[in-house]
Order: C-alpha cells, then structure tokens, then sequence
C-alpha cells in the first residue's frame, strides 16, 4: 500500500511535552479506542480533519528546523499515528534523510505488521501509552483488550526501540496499587524504557465532547492531584 | 596619556586617545562558567534595599509620585547632594536632593511640565513659570512656531503620533564609561581639542553651531565635576578601584538624567568594562565577591529609583512610569571571543537579590554562540521574573560591531560614536483608511490630507487599493519626515543634550539616524490579505465615508508563518522605508525604522476606525510586529517565524515581538523549559528575528494581580520593548496584556 496523503487533525509547532526538546507535532486525524478521558475527542473521527501530502508537511517541518535541533525533534501524535503507518514510513525516511529526529505517541494496540516493522525502523522513540495494565479494566476503559499493546512493547524491547512509558493517571481507575505493582513489573521486564512519564487526568478536553454533543462519561471522576502522583510515583520507585 | 589609576592595566592605543572599546579588548576576561560564584545581597544590601521598598510604597500611596521640586529647572549640578541613607550607601547620587523627588526640565516645553504637576496636586513656581512662559523659549514652543497646518493636522489625527514635540527625545546614550576611564579632566582636553580643528576660516552655520555645541559640551563636563564634587568626590581624574569606577560611570548616568527627561535614558553597555575593574580588585585582594555583588546593588537600586515627572497623556502611551535604563549585556566579540564576564552575571543576579524589576531594562544580546552557562542563568532568570529582554547580537554585530547597545527597547547604535533622533511612529493603519476614504479621517470626516480619489466601489479590489495607499504612504512619508525635522532641529536648538554629546566622539565621526516607526503592521497586512484573499464589503455612513467593513470568507493572517500573508507585511516595511529615504532629513542623518509601539497600540487602536481585516474601531493593534490578539493559531514558532521574516536591513530602529507563554507550555519541569527556551531563542535568532520580549505566567496570576495589587508589589512583566510592574498599568492596559495571546496548550 503506498498512501500518498495522511489525514491530520492539526500541527502544533512548538510541542514541549511530547518528547525530548521542542517538538514540531503532528496531530494524525482518526483513532479506533474510545477511551473515556480523551482530551482530543476531536482526533476520532476517520474521515475528517484535512489531507496532506509528505512532501508538503516536510516543507512545513523544515522551517521549524533551527528549534528543534539538536534536542528535539518530529512528534506524531492523535489520533491515533499507526492507523497510517504507510504514510507516516514515507514521512520518516524523509525526514531520516535530514537527520531529523522522529517520535510516536501511540497506544500500540496493534498487531506487528511489515509495515509497522519498517515505520519502526526510522523511529527514534515510541511514546508508549500503556491504557490499562489489567485487560479487563482495559476494555472497560477504552474499548480494547490490552493484549496487542503488551505484545508491541515486547517488540520494541527485543528490537531496542527506545521508549518512554506514558500513563494517564485517572484517579479511582488507573491508580490501584496492585495494577501499579503489576505495571512496574512489567515495565521492569522491558529492557528498553528510558522514562516513565505519568500524564495526570485532567477535565481540560471535556468542552471538546460537548461541542460533538457528546457524554463525557468521566463527568464525576475528579482530576489528579500532585499528591494522587506522588502516590503513585512512590509505587512505581520513579522520581 | 597616563595615569596611576591605569596600573596593571594592558597597554594599548586606548591611553594615546579615548577608545574604551580598544580598553575593554585588551582588558577584559571572557567567562564561560556557570552561575555558582555568585554572592548573595550583604545584610547592608537588604537594609537599603528595604528602605528604598518603603519609599515605593510612600510613593505609589501618593498616586504615584511622592514628591517634585517645582520651582528649580533641573539642570546637572542644580541641586545639592541627596541620599537614601548616606552609612549604607555604596554608590552615591539621586536626580535631586532627596529620594524619588521628581525635577522639573521646562526646557523641553513648560506646558507639559504645568500640566504634569497639576496632574499630582502640584504648581510650578510662578516665578519659574514666568521664566519660561515669557523669557526663555522652549523646545516645544519652537517646535509650534514652524509646524505647518498639514503637520498639525496628520498630528492631531493621530496619523503621526507619539512625536516628541513635547516631550524629550531621549534615546541618546553618552558613553558612561568614558568618565570612569579617563576623569573628566582629560575628557574637556579632548573636547578642546576638537575645538582647535574646527577653528577654520569658513565660519559657516554649521561651523558656528558645532563650536557652540562643544562649547556647550565643555561646561557640561564642568557642571559634572561640580556635581560629584557636592558628594565629596573627585572625578577630574580616573576611577582607580571598582567601585570608584561604578560610582564614576554612575555620576556620568546621573547627570544625563539631571540635564534631560528623555523618553528612553539609556545607559549603555556596561558591564564588561566593569568587570575589569573588579577582576583587578579581586586579584590585588583588595575586594571579595559579596563586596563586588553589593557594589553591584547599589548601583542598580540607584537605577531603579531613576523618575521623570510626567503628564497623564504621556502615561497613556508610555503605561508605567518607563523610564529605560537599558543595559545591554553578553554578546560576542568580533574576535569570537564572548563579551559575557562575571560582572554580565552580577547584574542579571540583581533580579536575585533585589528581586525583580523593571528597570533597569535587562536586555541581553543573545548570539547562538554564547557560553552555554550564561544562557542557562538567563533563560531561568527569564522564566522565574519575566524580566528580560532578548536582541540579536549575531545580527547586529554585522553591521555594528562588539560595542554597541541598546537605547530604548530595540535601537541599537554603536556607544559614543552613534545617536539617534526618535521619531515615534506614523499610524500606517489610518494611512490605509484615508486611502480608501480619500484622506478623510475616518471618524472625525475631516479631511487631513489634501483631497485624493476615494474608492467608490461596494467591495474592495485590491489592486485598487494598493495603489492609492501607495499614494497615501508617499504622503505620509513627506509629512512625517518634514515634522520629524522640525522637531530635532528645535530640540538641538533648545534643549541640547550636552553632557550625553560630551561623551561622544568628535561631531564628524558620528553617525545621526533619522528614526521612523511604524504602528498597526499586523493590522495592515491582515487588511491587505483580507482584500486580496477574501471579499471585503465596505459599509458607508450617511456621510458616505466607509465606516466599517464585513468580510466574507477567510484569509491568510500575520503570526501563522504564511508566506501569502507575511510577505505583505515584508513589503510594507520595505516600501515605507523607501518613502521616507526620498526626503531630506535634518543633518543629514541616516533614515531608519522601526516596528515598535511600546504600549501605545492601544491608544493608537482607540484613535483608529474599523478596518478591512474585521478589527473593531477603537480595539487595540497587536504591539509592535505581533500579530493581532488571538489571530497566531499555529504555535508560538510559527509566529516567531513570521516576525522573523521582517527584513532588519529595512527596519534597522528594531522589530519589536513580545512573548508570553503559561510555564506548562514550556516543558514539564524547570530544567526542560530552560533548556526549551534556550533553543527557542537560538532557532528564533537563527532565523534573523531581531528582538523578543519573553515572559513566562499564568493568566490566572495576572487576574489575580489586577483584583490584588498590593499582594504583587513586584510582579514584572514585559511588554513592547521594555517592561514594568503589572500593576503600575492602567485597566485598560492591563486587560490588554491578558488578552493578547498566551501561548498556552493542554
């Protein structure tokens, strides 16, 4: 398959928490889960957002070239990114050739393709979203078992793909201490992680399902304190 | 030459003739560490300090100023020495007799002065008043004794706006240093020197006012050694320690501020020439580093007691009692060696010990190349007050060398060999509107300019409009410039600013610049982009004169790095600037530009109608070269990228950016957002942008200030070019600074 456009949400070009340095990023249009605290709602859809080609979002990248070198870098993000891995392998050649920097923030819940195996293989790093540690919670929590996540995090460790571990910490729903317990292990497990970044829920995206006219179901969950992550650090031993 | 102050000193050219830049390359010690040497503020520090905090208070329960003295003219030995507390002072010397008392400068014109007082509850002296109503001409009454109708008409409709007309020109910077080097005594040689070659057999004007003017200079070095000498100290001859040479260069600054209000006083580029003094103290053993950080302190309390009695109008304009004490610091030397010292780090860390301030005007002359631990102490001083300013040095040092700095908020110009006279700025939004209405102004009706065409048609053709407002800008351009020379040749005239000439160069080795500006750059380019991209209906008022417009469909705006659109607002900085060079200007100086309103865009919006990019009457214009409120959609690179592409060879004053952004944004923890700004500044420079305000808050801690001033006595925040406690502005502009984009995400 050779997608010659991507369909992307939105560009941010001075990204600071989605990867080392700053960060030219890429909001990719569409995403399957359904998780209950998306703060960009707005990425689901599959068919909306606007058509670019690798050549015009290169030209794009390029102004942005003085910043992000050299300790940042090309974030993509969503959406979820894998959903148009042919197109996003065509972007980070491209973007390889220049000796820029690449990232994805991806929830992993796919199965390991040719071509997720190529697009890897001109990743720098993979933001790696770990939805739920315990499956049944998983599918609870964002529509999916958590089955394939574990498997590409198992592949990004046996291939050495650098990774940072992302967890939304949803109070009352991500932070028991036995899935954090059971988390750390398997994090511990994983031979390739260079950081553990806990991203506390918050209520900031919440307009974004009102303006779909749809229900935010976590209405009532109260965001995270900075004490519900020092909590939370303490378990996973990081600081 | 020779003195024994000059001991251990390097040899060079420097002591055959006055040439501090010579001094400071032999001299001087480059430092590529870290902050960790610094000194706290000594227990004295802090007592001053605290008393200098009460006088604040004292002041701004009085409205904000706490006393004038309205009956002596200041003038630099006017007045008889004054201190805060003369035990605990470290370097010595206030603008009058005593603390935060304003002087009166009716030389400038003595309405402004009756009106600046009488707004404070105060009256000039009748006898001084008389003085200057009757007896000794004004600048500002020579000013009006020339203007022509077709000045005072583009003048009072806001066309041209912000002249000094009234007020002094200011944004001249006398090199300070030259009295620590040399004593005043070898400066008045010099000076009479220059006299001697200009004892020529043609006695041309120019020959007869040069030799008045050095004349002038000659008294005004004397009326300096007078001054000190009320402080018991004399300055005939070098400074021979550090802190001589702080209090000498000070005593230099203090005069100037004694003989002119100017809009801008800035002091220059001091720092590394300090440094060699104390690098030479600290060797000999005769001072440590809490001496040396407190010497530091004092002078900088000094200059953040620095005031000007001036009127409301003023205020507007300029919000929050401004008075520019730019210091420039770091960059890089032609050799490629930094010009970033221990002494570069001592005055940043004032923002430490003294806490933050707007004044003096920290402005940092950032070049990609400078010690990676002087970067990091800015960028983190930067996130934690929002008090700094940054300007291009690897882009000015092209064309200036190593030994300029900044007057003002983005006017460089090369120390003692360069000065400019300031021009304010032409309102280039209203110069759109009268070339749609035919020089009528859009509010009042009245017809400005002489009459043009005016568009007729229901929707705007942007060809059509190009070309009258071509026309307009040529118009403009010749008005502006004729007002311009009026202004500096009475100010010359009436109100010379001897002392700061004084430390000069010789008359014929200075370059003058002509500086122009430019208001509503945003404003005119997301107009143009509005006629050309969208279709612009214009709404007419019984008077037939287009009022307001309605734009259907969208268009490219300024601030989103779109080349349809910022290739506009390039153009318009360019054609201006070639408008102007086509007129004479007044001793012939060098026509320059600027994009810089300070905080008058605010004014300037209220003054302007509607216009064709679907701004409001009356709404602010985005300051400076940012893009209209709320219009940058694409990140804060991508506006960094638009002002970036506003050619500085065309705009040469300076291209103003003011920066916010939420402490969130700039990365997660504080070693993330310095390292994050430090390479937003080096992408930014890098891409030939020339100046950036950064400032680093919540909105929420803005909000917060405006419902609880006394809780924030010392909240800094930057604004176009220079910066000032939050809540010394007014309402409106307060509201202003919360609107304008904060760079925020989640």
């Amino acid at each position: 398959m050779n997608q010659l456009t991507g369909r992307i949400h939105s560009l941010e070009s001075f990204g600071t928490v989605d990867g080392p340095g700053i960060r030219y990023v890429i909001f990719m249009q569409g995403c399957s889960l359904k998780c209950k605290y998306c703060h960009n709602r707005d990425t689901w859809n599959l068919h909306s957002g606007t058509e670019i080609t690798v050549n015009e979002l290169v030209e794009k990248i390029e102004k942005y070239k003085p910043y992000i070198l050299p300790n940042g870098g090309v974030t993509v993000t969503g959406g979820e990114p894998l959903l148009q891995a042919p197109f996003l392998i065509r972007l980070f050649k491209k973007l390889k050739e220049k000796n820029i920097p690449t990232a994805i923030d991806t929830s992993g819940m796919f199965d390991i393709t040719n071509d997720i195996k190529e697009l890897l293989s001109y990743t720098d790093l993979v933001l790696l979203d770990i939805k739920h540690i315990d499956d049944e919670k998983c599918k609870k929590l964002v529509g999916f078992s958590n089955k394939k996540e574990l498997n590409f995090a198992r592949y990004l460790s046996d291939n050495n793909i650098p990774v940072w571990i992302r967890q939304v910490i949803v109070p009352g729903i991500t932070d028991d201490n036995e899935d954090l317990l059971k988390l750390k292990k398997f994090i511990e497990s994983l031979k390739n992680v260079k950081k553990i970044e806990l991203m506390p829920y918050h209520q900031l995206g919440k307009y974004k399902w009102e303006k779909l006219d749809l229900k935010y179901e976590l209405e009532d969950v109260k965001t995270a304190t900075s004490d519900d992550i020092k909590r939370v650090k303490k378990i996973l031993e990081i600081k | 030459m020779n003195f024994k102050e000059w001991e251990n000193f390097k040899k060079g050219k420097w002591m055959s003739k006055i040439d501090v830049r010579d001094f400071i390359q032999n001299n001087y010690a480059p430092y590529d560490g870290d902050d960790s040497f610094l000194a706290g503020a000594t227990d004295k520090t802090k007592k001053l300090w605290d008393d200098v905090l009460n006088l604040y208070e004292e002041e701004r329960k009085n409205g904000g100023v706490l006393d004038a003295d309205v009956k002596t003219p200041s003038a630099i030995n006017a007045y008889e020495a004054g201190y805060i507390d003369k035990n605990l002072e470290e370097i010595v010397g206030l603008q009058t007799d005593a603390p935060l008392k304003r002087a009166i400068m009716p030389a400038g014109g003595i309405r402004i002065v009756e009106k600046s007082a009488e707004s404070y509850g105060l009256k000039v002296d009748p006898q001084t008043d008389y003085i200057y109503r009757n007896l000794r001409k004004t600048h500002n009454d020579g000013v009006f004794s020339v203007y022509t109708p077709d000045i005072r008409a583009a003048r009072s409709s806001h066309l041209i706006t912000g002249l000094p007309d009234g007020y002094g020109r200011g944004r001249i910077i006398g090199d300070y240093r030259r009295v620590a080097l040399y004593g005043i005594d070898a400066l008045i040689e010099e000076k009479k020197a220059e006299l001697d070659v200009i004892n020529v057999d043609e006695f041309t004007e120019e020959i007869i006012r040069e030799r008045e003017e050095i004349a002038d200079q000659i008294k005004a070095l004397t009326d300096l050694k007078l001054m000190a000498e009320k402080y018991g100290l004399d300055i005939s001859v070098p400074a021979k320690n550090a802190k001589e040479a702080v209090q000498w260069l000070y005593f230099g600054y203090l005069g100037a501020i004694k003989d002119q209000n100017g809009a801008a006083m800035s002091i220059g580029r001091n720092s590394t020439f300090l440094d060699i003094y104390f690098e030479r103290d600290l060797k000999l053993g005769i001072l440590n580093e809490e001496e040396a950080q407190e010497i530091i302190d004092h002078f900088i309390m000094k200059l953040r007691m620095v005031r000007f009695l001036r009127a409301p109008e003023y205020n507007a304009l300029f919000s929050g009692d401004p008075v520019w004490v730019t210091e420039s610091i770091g960059g890089m030397g032609i050799d490629g060696r930094t010009l970033v010292t221990k002494t570069s780090f001592r005055i940043l860390h004032t923002l430490n010990t003294l806490g933050p301030a707007p004044e003096p005007n920290l402005t940092v002359l950032w070049s990609t190349h400078l010690p990676e631990g002087f970067k990091k102490f800015t960028t983190k001083l930067s996130i934690q007050t929002s008090s700094i300013q940054y300007e291009n040095d690897d882009l000015m040092r092209e064309t200036l060398g190593d030994d300029y700095a900044i007057a003002c908020c983005v006017s460089a110009m090369r120390v003692g060999k360069q000065m400019q006279f300031f021009g304010a700025r032409a309102n280039l939004a209203k110069t759109l509107l009268y070339a749609i209405n035919g020089g009528r102004d859009e509010i009042s009706g009245k017809q400005i300019t002489p009459k043009f065409e005016a568009i007729t048609s229901e929707y705007l053709d942007y060809n059509e409009v190009m070309e009258k407002f071509d026309n307009m800008m040529e118009y403009v351009a010749k008005i502006y410039i004729k007002a311009l020379n009026a202004i500096h040749y009475m100010h010359d005239k009436y109100s010379y600013e001897a002392l700061e000439m004084a430390l000069h160069d010789r008359n014929e080795d200075i370059l003058r610049t002509m500086a122009c500006g430019i208001a509503g750059l945003s404003v005119v380019a997301d107009s143009l982009s509005a006629i050309k991209y969208a279709k612009v209906k214009t709404i007419r008022n019984e008077d037939g004169l287009v009022a307001s417009y309605s734009v259907e469909g969208d268009f490219p705006k300024y601030g989103n790095d779109d080349d349809r659109v910022d290739s506009l607002a390039v153009n318009l900085v360019k054609t201006f600037l070639n408008k102007l060079q086509k007129h004479y200007t007044y001793r012939n100086s060098k026509h320059t530009l600027s994009v810089l309103t300070i905080t008058s865009n605010v004014v300037y919006g209220k003054n302007t109608g509607s216009t064709p990019d679907g701004r409001k009457a009356g709404e602010p214009f985005g300051p400076g070269a940012n893009p209209l409120h709320g219009r940058d959609k694409n990140g804060a690179l991508a506006v960094l990228n638009t002002v970036a592409k506003l050619p500085y060879e065309y705009a040469e004053d300076g291209i103003s950016y003011t920066f916010a952004i939420t402490p969130a944004t700039l990365g997660k923890t504080e070693d993330e957002r310095v390292a994050n700004l430090s390479n937003m500044l080096d992408g930014y420079f890098k891409k030939t942008g020339h100046h950036i305000n950064v400032n680093v808050f919540d909105r929420s801690l803005l909000e917060d200030a405006m419902e609880h001033p006394e809780k924030y006595p010392q909240l800094t925040i930057r604004v176009s070019g220079y910066a000032v406690n939050f809540v010394k502005l007014t309402r409106e502009q307060q509201l202003d600074v919360i609107n304008r984009t904060i760079q925020e995400r989640f």
